[in-house]
């Protein structure tokens, strides 16, 4: 277990976007396993973290929820983008993208102007 | 943009959401069945599987405080909580609450209520442009500090001064206004032509003056003030270009003044016009009969005005000995002229109201003191339970911030109620002299903070009493203690020095209160020379066309004083010029004693001409010789009568009768005093007496003269029948309202302001005396409550009842007599700083002071007596057996 990472501080939001995004409408339990199938079950998540998460993106209005009924006949509150999320969603993308080239730049080894 | 929409979001969310509360479970549990139904598949128990769900999820409550953390904003929903807990423990115990906020509304009521007429008298800039530099401008002499000015001598000093950037002079003058329906006496103002542009103010119709206007030569115009062109043009814009007839003269209106202009040095008056210089006192240079207003040049000061005006008098007095002689300059301040007078009842007021104030703020604070002694357990149980200092504390702050909003809202309210009931106390035409008090505002900047200022230092106080207290190691114990018998000493004696305090500001308000009262009660029963009752006064002017002439003016008066005398109910009736008894100093006159040196020095003393039954109609006392007769006229050799203040000064060790004084003409007509009367009050009730001259009316008449009237019936319903029966001799005499006596005296200006003063301080001293009763009821009560168990083991060992009565009375006794020894000590300093407020009676008016130690003993035994009742009658079975 030991080599399992914890969700990192603000990662967390990019990640509910992104599986919101994929999958379509879909409740919290969903979110979070498909969270931790995504990353390879290499994640642990604390799934109490989720809910408030939900709430903060909700209030923020990039994500709007509707109760519904799940596959196997459950009643769940579904999530699904709004326009200002997905606005949201890919500019977060891209400043990640710009984060982690630029990290990734400074790891490399030797290979930047000498 | 986000960071916004989540903060109001979070904000609405502060207000907690049943609903999204019960989404959230509903969500939660929608969410472990997904999980258990999976944990199941894969082979777990039931058990098991929602064990492990829950685990996984990290608990359900945590996640709901995140949760609710996350909709909202923490310290709010912690404020919010602590509001509505406060507002439930205030609600609880009503009593207190109730108290503490009608304790704090009422000290913030009288402060704020006070503080808008010191706000609207002293603070507010006067409304003019850059008032600082207005100052008002006056000549001087020995008798008069500040006395007028004479039109040469102003124009000599708007010439040579160097400090003014404009000087100008107003001079206030009784018109007869003709309109369709005959004349009407108005009010008006002669200014030189530039006032208004030192003052700074626009007319709003028409123009100003131009230079040049206050000329003799110059066309007769006038500009309206705003309630005149209202009152008598409608407002319409037609009046400009019109004419009005003022004495006779035609006066074309070229102006009206905005309606919020005021100079209440000049009163309220209709009409304002260029002051042509024509009369026979503007063209002579030792006749004073204006007042000066100035705009001081930037950098100038007002002692560098005076150096500047005093050299220039010097060098007149040189040039005209003969007018000028003994003739300074005076510079004042403008506020100071038009304040002056009311400054020191205003803060005597305001000091008034800020120790009611503080007993209240006392009291409350004693009162949170009681009660955070019964709170000691529950801080206890809370601190043990893990409640933080600083939320326990936030705690006090949020209750008393609670006392301190609702007793602010009423009080600021009642603030507004006390402030239009105070305006409307004051008599309509005393309030038209004092227009700073006419428009106060209460929802301004300064008063505001005020109260403001008063409501952040109320919650200080209100926060620290508790916390203080609470935070001291011995209610760390509360929880432990079973016993509250020792705890309340620490309070007895916090308590008690507060209730010290109390009392001593309470005898301080009542000393003051006593001492005003005492002077209102001396003003009006100081020797007055002369028998008021059933005497009434009424004042006319002549036109000048039909009774110019001397014999003319000689033959009205003995005709009205003919025809009132015929009046049934009238007993007698007599003439003065230049005014009744306290109308104040009138004219005054230059004279010299004969057969003494004289070099040329101006003997200055108020001049009154009367007719031969006028101090018979007064009832004035005749000390020596004799009164004036009817048959001396110009014909006849002069003849005086003087008062003893005359006597006093200018014959101190000889007799007066016989003498002969002159005017400063060359030669000297001879004057004879022929009498010598008691002092009459000429002037304020609490002025000295000047010395006084008194001439026959018959050898100086005038055409303005006042009637003094004796009825045989009280009451002034005569009044208009007088005026009736002066038109019907000639339509064309203006008479004011005219006066009864007595009333004259109740409603002159120190006897208003005195007695004002002395009600609303002698309100503030009662209320103090209740809340500082209220106060020492409040401690010896409760530690009555607290030492029950004690009691009941003293009697339960022996103790007599009157024991336990003379303990208790004791105990309450030496707080009073402590309270009321330190207030004595205070008042009598107090009283010396209002000693201009006080009149016929000392700071240490020992009656007084022992009056007041007297009352408030007995106010202090009787509320002491109540618990000390109760104490007595402790049964000790029960006392003993109650804890």
């Amino acid at each position: 277990m030991k080599d399992k990472a914890e969700v990192w501080q603000g990662t967390l939001a990019l990640m509910v976007l992104k599986t919101i995004e994929t999958i379509g409408p879909i409740h919290g339990y969903a979110i979070a396993r498909r969270i931790e199938q995504t990353s390879g079950d290499r994640l642990i998540l604390n799934y109490g973290t989720l809910y408030p998460a939900l709430l903060k993106l909700e209030l923020e209005g990039s994500i709007v929820s509707e109760w519904g009924v799940s596959e196997n006949n459950r009643k769940a509150k579904f999530y699904k983008l709004t326009r200002a999320g997905r606005k949201q969603l890919a500019g977060a993308t891209r400043n990640w993208e710009e984060t982690t080239s630029i990290l990734a730049r400074f790891l490399a080894p030797d290979q930047g102007p000498a | 943009m986000r960071a916004v929409r989540l903060l109001l979001a979070r904000l609405a969310g502060v207000r907690p959401n049943g609903n999204r509360v019960r989404e959230l479970d509903d969500e939660l549990e929608s969410h472990l069945q997904f999980h258990i139904d999976d944990n199941i598949r894969a082979g777990m128990t039931p058990q098991q599987a929602r064990r492990e769900a829950v685990l996984k999820l990290g608990g359900i409550e945590p996640v709901k405080e995140a949760y609710r953390d996350a909709g909202s904003v923490p310290f709010m929903e912690h404020l919010l909580q602590d509001i509505k807990f406060s507002v439930r423990q205030l609600r609880k115990n009503s009593g207190f609450t109730t108290t503490a906020i009608l304790m704090l509304a009422l000290g913030m009521c009288a402060s704020v209520a006070i503080f808008a007429f010191v706000d609207g008298a002293l603070i507010k800039p006067l409304p003019y442009k850059d008032p600082a530099r207005l100052v008002g401008v006056f000549e001087s002499v020995q008798m008069f500090p500040q006395s007028n000015l004479s039109w040469d001598d102003y124009k000599d000093w708007k010439r040579l001064n160097t400090v003014f950037s404009s000087l100008e002079v107003y001079n206030r003058n009784g018109y007869a206004l003709t309109t369709p329906t005959g004349v009407e006496p108005v009010g008006g103002v002669r200014v030189s032509d530039g006032f208004f542009r030192t003052l700074g103010v626009h007319p709003i119709r028409g123009r100003d003056f131009y230079e040049g206007e206050d000329s003799a030569s110059a066309v007769r115009t006038v500009m309206l003030s705003y309630g005149a062109w209202q009152k008598r043009f409608g407002g319409s814009d037609s009046a400009i270009g019109q004419a009005v007839v003022l004495d006779g003269h035609p006066y074309v209106i070229i102006g009206v003044l905005p309606r919020e202009f005021h100079f209440s040095p000049a009163g309220q008056r209709e009409f304002w016009m260029p002051l042509h210089p024509e009369s026979e006192c503007d063209l002579r240079r030792s006749c004073h009969s204006l007042f000066g207003v100035g705009r001081l040049k930037d950098g100038v000061t007002v002692g560098a005005a005076l150096a500047n005006l005093t050299s220039i008098a010097q060098q007149l007095e040189k040039q005209y000995p003969g007018s000028n002689t003994g003739q300074g300059a005076a510079v004042a301040p403008l506020t100071e002229v038009i304040v002056g007078n009311i400054r020191p009842i205003l803060l005597l007021l305001l000091f008034g109201s800020a120790l009611l104030l503080l007993i209240a703020a006392v009291n409350v604070a004693g009162l949170l003191l009681v009660r955070s002694e019964t709170r000691k357990r529950e801080i206890a149980v809370r601190t043990a339970l893990g409640a933080s200092v600083g939320r326990i504390f936030s705690q006090f702050v949020t209750e008393g911030l609670v006392l301190v909003v609702a007793g602010s809202a009423i009080g600021i309210t009642g603030a507004a109620w006390a402030i239009q009931l105070l305006t409307k106390l004051i008599p309509a035409d005393m309030l038209a002299n004092m227009p700073l008090l006419q428009d106060l505002e209460l929802m301004n900047v300064r008063v505001l903070g005020f109260a403001g200022v008063i409501a952040v230092s109320a919650l200080v106080l209100f926060a620290l009493t508790p916390a203080i207290r609470l935070s001291s190691p011995d209610v760390r114990g509360g929880l432990a203690e079973g016993s509250r018998g020792s705890a309340g000493t620490v309070w007895n004696r916090l308590g008690g020095k507060l209730v010290v305090l109390e009392l001593a500001v309470a005898v301080v308000l009542l000393v003051g209160a006593g001492l005003l009262g005492k002077s209102v009660y001396q003003l009006l029963h100081v020797e007055l020379g002369f028998q008021p009752e059933r005497l009434l006064t009424i004042g006319l002017a002549a036109p000048k066309p039909s009774y110019g002439k001397d014999a003319l003016q000689i033959a009205l008066g003995r005709q009205i004083i003919h025809k009132f005398e015929a009046m049934p109910g009238v007993t007698g009736a007599g003439i003065a010029s230049n005014g009744v008894p306290l109308d104040g100093n009138g004219n005054t006159t230059w004279f010299r004693v004969l057969g003494r040196p004289w070099h040329g020095e101006h003997n200055e003393t108020p001049e009154r001409d009367v007719s031969a039954n006028y101090f018979t109609v007064l009832g004035a006392r005749l000390m020596r010789g004799r009164f004036f007769d009817e048959s001396e006229d110009a014909t006849k050799p002069k003849v005086a009568i003087i008062n003893r203040a005359f006597a006093r000064k200018h014959f101190p060790d000889e007799d007066p009768i016989g003498k002969q004084i002159s005017g400063l003409s060359t030669p000297p007509v001879p004057i004879e005093i022929v009498g010598l009367i008691e002092d009459l009050r000429e002037g304020e009730l609490d002025a000295a007496i000047p010395p006084v001259l008194y001439m026959p009316f018959n050898q100086n008449p005038d055409r303005y003269f006042s009637l003094v009237v004796r009825t045989s019936q009280a009451g002034s319903q005569m009044l208009p029948s007088l005026a009736a029966a002066i038109r019907e001799i000639n339509s064309e005499i203006v008479t004011n309202a005219g006066t009864g006596m007595e009333d004259k005296i109740s409603d002159s200006p120190s006897a208003y302001m005195h007695r004002s003063a002395a009600w609303l301080v002698g309100a503030f001293a009662a209320l103090a005396l209740l809340l500082g009763v209220i106060g020492l009821y409040g401690v010896v009560a409760y530690s009555v409550s607290q030492r029950t168990r004690e009691i009941g083991v003293r009697m339960a060992l022996g103790a007599q009842a009157g024991g336990v009565y003379r303990m208790i009375l004791g105990e309450a006794g030496r707080l009073a007599a402590t309270g009321i020894g330190v207030g004595l000590v205070c008042s009598v300093a107090a009283a010396s700083l209002m000693s201009s407020l006080l009149f016929g009676v000392r700071s240490w008016d020992v009656p007084t002071l022992a009056g007041v130690a007297v009352l408030l003993g007995l106010a202090a035994m009787l509320a002491s007596f109540i618990p000390a009742r109760r104490a007595a009658s402790v049964n000790p079975v029960e006392a003993l057996r109650a804890e």
